[in-house]
């Protein structure tokens, strides 16, 4: 089994607020992040596939098929976007970069699911900065051999 | 138990071509990647040894040794190389980034002077990296 993973860039804007708090509250938990008009960021993010090498392509998968997904279900959805609002997936959630990452892994999950052999899902890695990252392999019933837990 | 990674670079050429597919099929499957005369890439080997650190040296391998294993393998095979042609697994094996790091595992594996490889991550760019744990 080989792990392949390949970066890709998105720009979006968000602003850390939750309705449920008050102001004092909200400014206290988020800081210069809960600041009202929101704020942008240049994500990196970095998805993992593993599979087995087809012997016929010397492949885990072909790049076209992951910059596809990639593209369709998260540049296409997320760049250049206002999370909070232009976005039906932080309805009632706050786009924080962790829950940022869980909604890619899940949104990238359908696709690359490892139907008929192929290499499947593994993690996904956010770059909210270049010093702030987050990573995110799935619960353990969706991916029970995870290298993230397995293999350090 | 510590994870050691030592990284080292090199350059070389490849191509992707199995002789089993037709032409079209080739051009198909691999892309701009399937142009005969080869085309280079500065690859990155990141190679990580898991071992107990040693009470008397406080290490889990000499870096020294490390470094000289690295480069008899892998650096002084692969360095400046047309993978298809000169480096004898890729004479019937595609020279993919996945299959080099898998060579470059078996290349590794037996020749450590202490701990036990853990990973080889290879680079092919700054946006594309395989990683092999030898299963």
């Amino acid at each position: 089994m080989v792990s392949l993973t390949k970066r890709y860039r998105f720009s979006a804007s968000h602003r850390l607020h939750n309705e449920a708090l008050s102001a004092a509250e909200n400014t206290r938990v988020f800081g210069k992040c809960n600041s009202p008009y929101g704020h942008g960021h240049n994500y990196v993010v970095e998805v993992t596939v593993r599979g087995p090498v087809d012997p016929s392509t010397g492949m885990v998968m072909d790049l076209g098929m992951l910059d596809q997904a990639v593209e369709q279900e998260v540049i296409d959805r997320f760049d250049h976007t206002y999370l909070n609002l232009d976005v039906p997936n932080f309805e009632g959630k706050v786009p924080t970069t962790e829950n940022l990452c869980v909604e890619i892994y899940n949104l990238l999950r359908s696709r690359l699911g490892g139907a008929n052999g192929s290499a499947r899902l593994e993690k996904v890695r956010l770059e909210e900065t270049s010093s702030n990252s987050f990573e995110y392999a799935g619960t353990a019933e969706e991916n029970p051999g995870s290298t993230m837990r397995e293999k350090r | 138990m510590i994870y050691l990674t030592r990284r080292a670079e090199f350059s070389a050429s490849h191509y992707y071509h199995n002789p089993a597919f037709s032409a079209e099929e080739n051009r198909r499957i691999f892309g701009k990647c399937n142009n005969p005369h080869g085309h280079g890439h500065n690859y990155t080997v990141e190679v990580t040894v898991a071992g107990d650190v040693d009470d008397t040296t406080g290490m889990v391998l000499d870096l020294k040794d490390l470094k000289a294993v690295l480069e008899s393998e892998v650096l002084q095979l692969m360095d400046h190389k047309f993978l298809n042609r000169e480096v004898p697994a890729f004479a019937t094996k595609i020279p993919t980034t996945e299959n080099i790091a898998v060579e470059i595992w078996n290349l590794l594996a037996a020749k450590l002077p202490s701990g036990r490889l853990h990973r080889i991550r290879l680079y092919e760019t700054d946006d594309l990296f395989v990683d092999y744990y030898g299963d």
